[in-house]
């Protein structure tokens, strides 16, 4: 069984990487390329700020992209084109084409990720010339990036199972945006009186929550992140991307395919 | 044992935005299908034969009834792995080059490591692409996507081979290539059952066939018996350039052709025939029976359900 | 040939448990970051390069940082911090991005004046910011009213004050308070009933709740001001007119000087003692009372508002 779930997720996998996905690295390296020299030349006082800042946030965001490009399509185009007969027809469950298909587009993203990374950590030793042991903390600022990618990823492929990709891209954008500004909502939910409130908190716990998971300004800042926070952070992705492709599963299982 | 056995298995679209309108792609179909038997599903397009391949797929789910293939359930990976599909004008991840695809359909299908390269070389060239291992399927032509179909759905050594369609896209020379194909995975102990609106491809090939029109199934039985059923003919042939009134007279349909006459008439009139040509007298060749084709026997299934068409509405 | 029974019942029931799951962790996520989320809303402190930032969602980010601001110092998740000193950039910040945001002046001249525990102590800045306000909205009488209220309350200088109330009655509009007020800088201002008219202006003018506990707050500790002086000016007449301390409250109400016990504001008796100082009984749920404390007392650091209503 798990042999099949590796074996769709490394398909997955290859399929992305034949749509030329990992081409948007060339974008990216040009990118911090640019901005490392500039920075470098005007010599403010900040670079490291602006590099880990600017790195971080384009991670995240090329990511993102990816992640809800990629996405959508994966369960609708294959039962538009049909591809996925010939798989269902053999010994592979319903569900294990779900999980599988998310461990493919997970792992492209953190392979994605990881030469992303080596490009901001250049950049960086570019404009100072030396790393600092704050830096480490750059990594766990990429890691929950991962995370994020994690959850993004689920939510993507549970719109992918019953909605256009259209839709799905939509949906899975607005979330995202939402999401930023969880613990906001979470706030102005607080205001409200009556069943307003109950809805609205209702929501407001439902969005993933993506502003914990952004400590890209603390880390550019050099503020320790505290463990506490990693912990309960990569607990709550397991948990909330588990939900999504708990639902991505449900959905899928009953689906009459066209 | 019962290789495929239907029963009642039916289903119904709920079609329009608030879903009230009920279509009726299939109704109860009673079937069984015996293993190592080739078994031909013919009907018009739009006949449900897609729809009960589905249903038997695991791919839509039934309204009411049931199936069983082997003995086991429809969604029993045991069963699927002793299955092979291919699905009407197939479709593959075009990014994969052959080798890649039939690999991973190997994969997935439980093929052990050791012997999944040979196996796909063998069955690949087994069904006359030989050369394409490493050729991208988007580079491939409908005629070799087809091929290809065929080669994933028998990779794996299934029991039973399903095909949609299997001679759609195929010129002469690779639908007699699939007939052939399909003949020694009979001999080989297989069962194939396939769908086809190509009725003369299911004469050659078929055990048995099963007609079915608007979502109903009309006649299943061996193709003999079929078409047997229909009043027979004799062919007559006789030496000269001269058709007797008489023939005439008994509605013979008669051919000329330089110094030898043809005719088709009904067996009843065999006998008044030969009493016809025997008084001129005119010297009989041949006197052959001339089985009904079954193309004969499906229209006439097929047009009487004109009237019925309202029904499904 | 339906779908698996088996894993439609193992999914849902997974969905659930995860679902469950993810609100415990999060409300557990929340607690560990609100102080954090409120220092790193800060990391672009200067108010005009924000503004630049916001692409023109200027509106939603300052109701968005109003909302943190409004959660912070509310009621909620840190009583007991001392965070005051970013609420003068949260509401700078907040003001820029959306000038017409009117609570956030009242919450200036209500926190950010006063002196601290009550407040973050810098009325300076609090007027500044009445003064932005009053520039962006000129004709929202409520915005010169919170001026006059910082120069009367925490700078004692009734000149100024005198003036914001007279400015904002000529507002069209304006609430009729502003006249009474501009008139009573000029003669009372000292007085105990200025005051209290005042904080009771502000009770009825606001809409916000945690401006209207802190009112609340402030008109319980004149009162018990008032009534303590009293009680103890009964007691020194006792003394004169007996010789000696009453005992109790019931000695006075003996001498026909006093109808029942005296009740504070939030319904406890008063206690009389030895020494003929008259002490309210909890003192830590009376905050900004002048009299009536006992001796050595310390306040706790963040004042006790009145629940919310």
């Amino acid at each position: 069984m798990s042999g099949r779930i590796l074996d769709i997720a490394s398909n997955t996998f290859r399929e992305a990487v034949r749509d030329r996905v990992l081409y948007n690295l060339i974008a990216f390296a040009l990118l911090m390329s640019g901005a490392a020299i500039l920075v470098g030349q005007i010599s403010i006082g900040i670079e490291r700020l602006v590099v880990i800042n600017l790195g971080l946030t384009a991670v995240s965001l090329f990511g993102i992209v990816i992640a809800i490009f990629i996405g959508i399509g994966l369960v609708s185009k294959e039962i538009d084109k049909r591809t996925l007969y010939t798989v269902l027809s053999r010994p592979v469950q319903r569900w294990e084409f779900i999980i599988g298909k998310f461990f493919g587009l997970a792992g492209t993203l953190v392979v994605n990720a990881f030469f992303m990374s080596v490009g901001v950590f250049a950049a960086l030793f570019y404009v100072s010339r030396h790393f600092q042991t704050s830096d480490g903390w750059v990594l766990v600022a990429l890691y929950f990036i991962i995370l994020q990618f994690l959850i993004i990823t689920a939510l993507a492929l549970l719109f992918s199972s019953f909605s256009s990709p259209l839709l799905s891209a939509v949906f899975a954008f607005a979330l995202f945006v939402i999401g930023t500004f969880a613990e906001d909502l979470r706030g102005f939910a607080g205001l409200t009186k009556g069943i307003v409130r109950w809805l609205a908190t209702g929501a407001a716990y439902l969005v993933p929550n993506f502003s914990a998971l952004n400590v890209i300004s603390s880390v550019a800042h050099e503020q320790p992140v505290a463990g506490q926070l990693i912990l309960s952070n990569t607990a709550y992705t397991l948990v909330y991307a588990s939900m999504a492709l708990c639902g991505a599963v449900l959905i899928f299982e009953h689906r009459n395919l066209k | 044992m019962t290789a495929i056995d239907i029963l009642g298995l039916e289903k119904t679209y709920s079609v329009g935005f608030w879903r009230k309108k009920p279509r009726c792609a299939l109704r109860p179909l009673h079937l069984q299908v015996e293993e190592g038997e080739i078994f031909g599903f013919l009907g018009p397009n739009g006949a449900g034969k897609t729809t009960t391949l589905k249903l038997l797929m695991g791919l839509v789910y039934p309204t009411a009834g049931s199936a069983k293939i082997l003995g086991m359930e429809i969604n029993d990976p045991r069963m699927k792995a002793q299955i092979g599909f291919l699905p009407e004008q197939p479709y593959f991840y075009d990014y994969l080059t052959a080798g890649e695809l039939l690999n991973y359909y190997g994969q997935l299908s439980g093929v052990a490591p050791k012997e999944r390269s040979r196996k796909v070389r063998e069955v690949l060239e087994r069904v006359g692409l030989p050369d394409v291992m490493r050729v991208q399927l988007r580079k491939f032509s409908k005629g070799m996507l087809q091929r290809v179909g065929i080669a994933q759905a028998i990779l794996h050594d299934p029991r039973i081979v399903f095909l949609d369609e299997p001679m759609s896209g195929l010129d002469p020379m690779g639908r007699r290539e699939v007939r052939d194909l399909m003949e020694q995975l009979k001999q080989e102990g297989k069962t194939v059952f396939f769908s086809t609106h190509i009725l003369s491809d299911a004469e050659a090939l078929c055990d048995r066939v099963a007609i079915i029109h608007l979502g109903e199934l009309r006649s299943v039985g061996a193709v003999a018996d079929l078409t047997s059923s229909v009043e027979g003919k004799i062919e007559l042939i006789w030496h000269g350039n001269q058709v007797p009134a008489a023939m005439k007279a008994l509605g013979a349909d008669c051919h000329v052709s330089g110094d030898t006459v043809r005719a088709v008439l009904l067996e009843g009139n065999q006998d008044a025939a030969l009493e016809a040509l025997r008084r001129e007298p005119l010297r009989i060749i041949s006197l052959i029976p001339v089985r009904t084709s079954l193309e004969e026997y499906f229209v006439r299934q097929v047009q009487p359900s004109q009237a019925v068409a309202g029904v499904t509405k | 040939m339906s779908p698996s029974w088996r894993i439609t019942i193992t999914a849902s029931v997974l969905l659930v448990a995860c679902l469950t799951g993810s609100v415990l962790l999060l409300r557990g996520i929340d607690r560990e970051r609100s102080a954090a989320t409120l220092e790193e809303v800060l990391y672009i402190s200067s108010p005009t390069l924000l503004k630049r930032m916001s692409l023109g969602y200027d509106g939603l980010l300052a109701d968005v940082y109003w909302t943190r601001a409004v959660q912070y110092f509310g009621d909620k998740l840190i009583r007991g911090s001392e965070h005051f000193d970013l609420l003068a950039p949260l509401l700078e910040i907040t003001t820029t991005l959306d000038p017409h945001l009117l609570v956030a002046y009242e919450y200036g001249s209500n926190f950010l004046a006063p002196k601290i525990p009550g407040g973050a102590g810098q009325p300076q800045r609090a007027i500044k910011l009445a003064e932005f306000g009053i520039r962006n909205n000129p004709n929202q009488w409520h915005l010169y009213y919170d001026l006059g209220f910082i120069y009367y309350m925490e700078l004692g200088d009734y000149a100024n004050a005198e003036q914001a109330f007279a400015d904002g009655a000529k507002v069209p509009n304006a609430h009729q308070v502003m006249r009474i007020m501009a008139a009573k800088m000029a003669e009372h201002a000292g007085n105990i009933q200025t005051a209290r008219l005042m904080w009771v202006t502000t009770y009825q003018t606001t809409l916000d709740p945690n401006v209207k506990s802190n009112a609340v707050a402030h008109l319980n500790a004149l009162q018990v001001d008032e009534d303590v002086t009293s009680l103890e000016g009964l007691v020194s007449h006792y003394c004169e007119t007996m010789g000696h301390l009453p005992q109790s409250f019931s000695d006075l109400a003996a001498a026909n000087m006093l109808r029942s016990v005296p009740v504070d504001p939030l319904g406890h008796t008063y206690k009389l003692m030895p020494d003929g100082r008259v002490e309210v009984r909890v003192p830590d749920d009376l905050p900004f009372i002048e009299k009536g404390t006992p001796i050595g007392y310390i306040p706790p650091r963040m004042p006790k508002l009145p629940p919310v209503k």
